[in-house]
């Protein structure tokens, strides 16, 4: 067996929270030199935390450090640097209103050279394959090319060990392509990684070996070659995990949800919804795929009366109609209180849980309110139905919190989830819409939601998913509208398209030319 | 090359029980009046027991004393009551000086205008109307502009302070006794019209009594009421407030009308029940201190009841000193300073915890 030099050994590593939550548990982990490792583990299973001990964002309580097989106390970021080690954070850590250049150079010692460095930076990227402009406002900058400068950060500053947390989150499937790529280059230039991400395909697609967490305790690696989803999955979640998502057929499909010509502006003039058209269908999936930012943020949130609409109909049918006399309800222009009061029961799991869907510092009792607080009469909010709600969502979707008054912006983000779906689910509606549902998720919780999804669908709500898996819209839906750029570029029966059409329709623009 | 282990570390508090909490302020108050004694007996050479002494005995060594302490307590409980729901919206009302200020003019005004003309007790009435209703125009101002256009707050609460400072200032000119004195004087002194009652023998005991009701009520009104839950909601994301269903530009302006007229209320106690006086001092940066009181009880109005007492009981002290040491106002700026320092860091302790690294590892 060859020799294998280790750019980072962590022994018998523990961390702990307070006295009661143990993050890491006598965690041991190596990183070859010159390998890219991928960490596994489910939400709270301890990757970040792990992480941060070596990127000096934490310091462990117990245990040992060794970089390049030598014994180090890392206590600050300046000592992760000095030892070579670079992070890049889930969370952009940039100053928007500076250049590239000026946020990578930030903090460095020495005489400020801009040019000098801008020069350097351009080398870099060069070198490795990036693709952005050091003279560029961050502001002025896309989500990947802000990650971009990210990396090109620690690589400026030296960094031959990088960490990357879940940088794949906020990235389109082909900017994944991109990022894998330049990740080889580093490799193939002696550099050492670590990833860490959710998505399965991705582990096997970049990885050498993949080291796994599970509830804070390091479970063991694997090469990637001899490793497969099933496989991982298992390790991961410590038995065996049924992979295939159970899809129904639908439950007597009758339109519920009529969208026409749907137009709407956002605040700078910008058309964000062209005309859009379709039906969900109660009893059904209905699938809405697009690259990010094509308007699915602002179809849901038009219908859910957040949004202002310039043109066209959202149509609601309601589950009693018997298709005589009564007309359907147009929502356009309504708010989400008239919404409400005009009897259309309809749930909404927004993109941005904690900014929108939820109150971070409030518990799950809390939160359930923000549903329920006007159906009481009189004065005062009454606390004791929700405090029931809280207690049922806490104990049937497992959410793991010490009480029900614990603020959800301190669980982790499985949890969150479950409080949001979970409240959602329990308002019985007639239509529920979800965005991004198990963005950031592991894949157990992730499961759990499309379950749920599945079920509503049995009971005969409709059921609208926006998503950015492909392979999870092909298989967890019934039929797919994809849009691009604000507009409808095709709607398909998700039981007979393939991947290949559903990207092909993402980009393809209406009036025949397509987007290379 | 390989670095010592960092003697201490840091680390966030799961959380804390409430006695745990509260103990870390009382030692922070005891090192804070530890610190206080060195500090007063390096500088001055005085006896520090003596000096807190005198502190107290400003406060509380006579009845009337007591009373003054108390009715000032109330003033200043009264004003933190009223921005708290605001702080609690994020609105960041910083205007609540000028807020109490035109109260205090629209119940001066009345009593003035209409003293003599209309029976004492409707004149009350009329006061407290005419002030509820100044306060809560300059509360609404702000919040219509932020509602509406995105105004910033901070601003524009701010500049309404000079305005009402101003328009007293203007209205003492044109009601001043005598003439070319610049003050107006007691108004009504030998009718007392417009005074409000006193109650068994204690003038300050109505105003204290209404403040005592005006706790609970906020207290109860933020805990348990909807318009509480909707501030709270607005409070943390607009955002999540509409998709709730919540009016957010409505409840901005409600409840800064709300606030508003609460410092109204607390203008026309200062002047109905009080000073029965008009200066462009009289709120005496009151408006701000009460920010403090605020914060420093987390907007717990039960708690404010005890920051407020604090901060009253170290001014009234302060005067003490400053006469009875001849030492100049500024040296109890001092250790109110020093005192708030303590309190305001012993927040570290109870969000934070600091771990000793040992020496060698024989731990666990």
């Amino acid at each position: 067996m060859e020799v294998v030099k280790n750019a980072v050994r962590m022994e018998n590593i523990t961390k702990r929270f307070g006295t009661k939550v143990v993050a890491n548990n006598a965690v041991n982990l190596e990183l070859h030199e010159g390998e890219i490792l991928s960490l596994l583990g489910e939400n709270g299973s301890g990757k970040t935390t792990l992480m941060n001990m070596l990127s000096g964002i934490y310091h462990p309580d117990e245990g040992q450090i060794y970089i390049h097989d030598k014994p180090v106390v890392i206590a600050s970021p300046k000592d992760a640097f000095d030892n070579g080690i670079g992070m890049i954070h889930q969370h952009f850590k940039l100053v928007d209103v500076f250049t590239a250049t000026e946020n990578i150079v930030l903090g460095l010692p020495g005489k400020l050279d801009l040019k000098k460095s801008a020069q350097k930076i351009r080398e870099i990227c060069e070198k490795y394959g990036f693709d952005i402009d050091p003279d560029q406002k961050i502001y002025n900058m896309s989500v990947s090319q802000k990650q971009t400068v990210e990396i090109v950060k620690v690589l400026y500053r030296g960094a031959d060990i990088l960490i990357l947390d879940e940088p794949t989150a906020v990235l389109t499937p082909q900017e994944t392509d991109k990022l894998f790529q330049i990740m080889r280059n580093m490799q193939k230039d002696g550099k050492s990684l670590i990833i860490i991400t959710h998505k399965l395909h991705e582990v096997l697609e970049v990885s050498d070996r993949v080291a796994i967490l599970r509830k804070g305790e390091y479970v063991g690696d694997v090469a990637t070659k001899d490793a497969d989803q099933q496989s991982l999955t298992d390790m991961m979640v410590g038995r065996r995990v049924s992979l295939n998502i159970n899809r129904p057929n639908p439950v007597d499909p009758k339109p519920r949800l009529v969208i026409e010509h749907l137009t709407a502006y956002d605040e700078l003039g910008v058309k964000r919804l062209d005309d859009v058209s379709f039906t969900a269908n109660s009893g059904e999936v209905l699938g809405i795929a697009g690259v990010a930012g094509s308007g699915q943020r602002e179809l849901l949130e038009a219908v859910a009366g957040l949004y202002p609409v310039k043109e066209g109909k959202i149509l609601f049918y309601d589950p009693d109609y018997d298709g005589t006399d009564k007309l359907p309800k147009n929502l356009v222009g309504m708010d989400p209180m008239a919404i409400r009061k005009a009897g259309v029961a309809m749930s909404f799991v927004p993109e941005d849980r904690l900014g929108m869907g939820l109150v971070g510092t409030m518990g799950m009792t809390g939160n359930m309110l923000l549903r329920s607080w006007r159906k009481t009469k009189g004065l005062f909010v009454s606390r004791k139905e929700p405090e029931a709600m809280a207690k049922r969502i806490w104990e049937e979707l497992e959410v793991v919190t010490p009480s029900t008054n614990f603020p959800v912006r301190r669980m982790s983000g499985g949890n969150v989830q479950k409080v949001l779906v979970g409240r959602e689910i329990a308002q019985e509606p007639a239509v529920l819409m979800t965005a991004y549902a198990v963005r950031g998720l592991d894949i157990n919780t992730s499961y759990t939601i499309y379950n749920l999804l599945t079920e509503q669908k049995l009971k005969g709500r409709a059921v609208i998913y926006v998503g950015e898996d492909l392979d999870v819209l092909l298989e967890l839906c019934d039929r797919i509208v994809v849009l691009c750029g604000g507009q409808v570029s095709g709607v398909v029966d998700a039981r007979t398209t393939d991947k290949r059409e559903v990207g092909r329709l993402m980009t393809l623009h209406k009036g025949g030319a397509e987007n290379e | 090359m390989n670095k010592k282990e960092p003697l201490l570390y840091i680390s966030k508090r799961e959380s804390i029980t409430w006695q745990k909490s509260w103990m870390i302020r009382g030692i922070a108050i005891l090192l804070a009046l530890v610190f206080c004694g060195i500090i007063t007996m390096l500088l001055t050479g005085l006896n520090p027991i003596e000096v807190f002494s005198t502190i107290f005995y400003g406060a509380f060594g006579t009845m009337r004393k007591s009373w003054v302490t108390a009715q000032k307590l109330a003033i200043l409980l009264g004003i933190s009551l009223a921005i708290t729901p605001a702080f609690k919206m994020r609105f960041w009302n910083i205007g609540a000086e000028g807020q109490v200020l035109i109260g205090c003019l629209a119940c001066a005004a009345c009593m003035i205008t209409l003293g003599g003309k209309v029976p004492s007790a409707l004149l009350v009435l009329i006061s407290l109307a005419a002030s509820l209703a100044a306060g809560a125009l300059w509360g609404f101002l702000p919040a219509i502009f932020k509602a509406h256009w995105e105004t910033n707050e901070t601003l524009f609460t701010l500049m309404m302070n000079y305005i009402a400072m101003q328009l007293a200032a203007y209205f003492i000119i044109v009601w001043e006794v005598p003439k070319g004195s610049g003050n107006i004087g007691i108004i009504n002194q030998n009718s007392q019209a417009g005074w409000l009652p006193v109650l068994g023998g204690q003038q300050y005991l109505l105003t204290i009594l209404l403040i005592a009701v005006l706790t609970g009520f906020m207290y109860v009104y933020l805990t348990y009421s909807k318009h509480g839950y909707e501030i709270s909601v607005v409070g943390e994301s607009h955002r999540t407030a509409s998709y709730a269903g919540i009016k957010v530009g409505r409840v901005i302006v409600r409840t800064m009308v709300l606030s508003g007229a609460i410092c109204g209320l607390v203008g026309f106690l200062l002047v109905s029940g009080n000073d029965h006086t008009l200066t462009t001092t009289l709120v005496d940066g009151r408006g701000f201190t009460a920010v403090m009181v605020s914060w420093l009880a987390k907007f717990n109005p039960i708690g404010m009841i005890f920051t407020s007492l604090l901060l009253v009981v170290l001014e009234r002290g302060a005067t003490e000193i400053s006469s009875v040491f001849s030492l100049n106002h500024s040296f109890a700026d001092i250790l109110t300073g020093i005192i708030l320092f303590f309190i305001i860091g012993s927040d570290f302790f109870t969000n934070y915890q600091v771990h000793f690294r040992k020496a060698k590892k024989e731990v666990e």
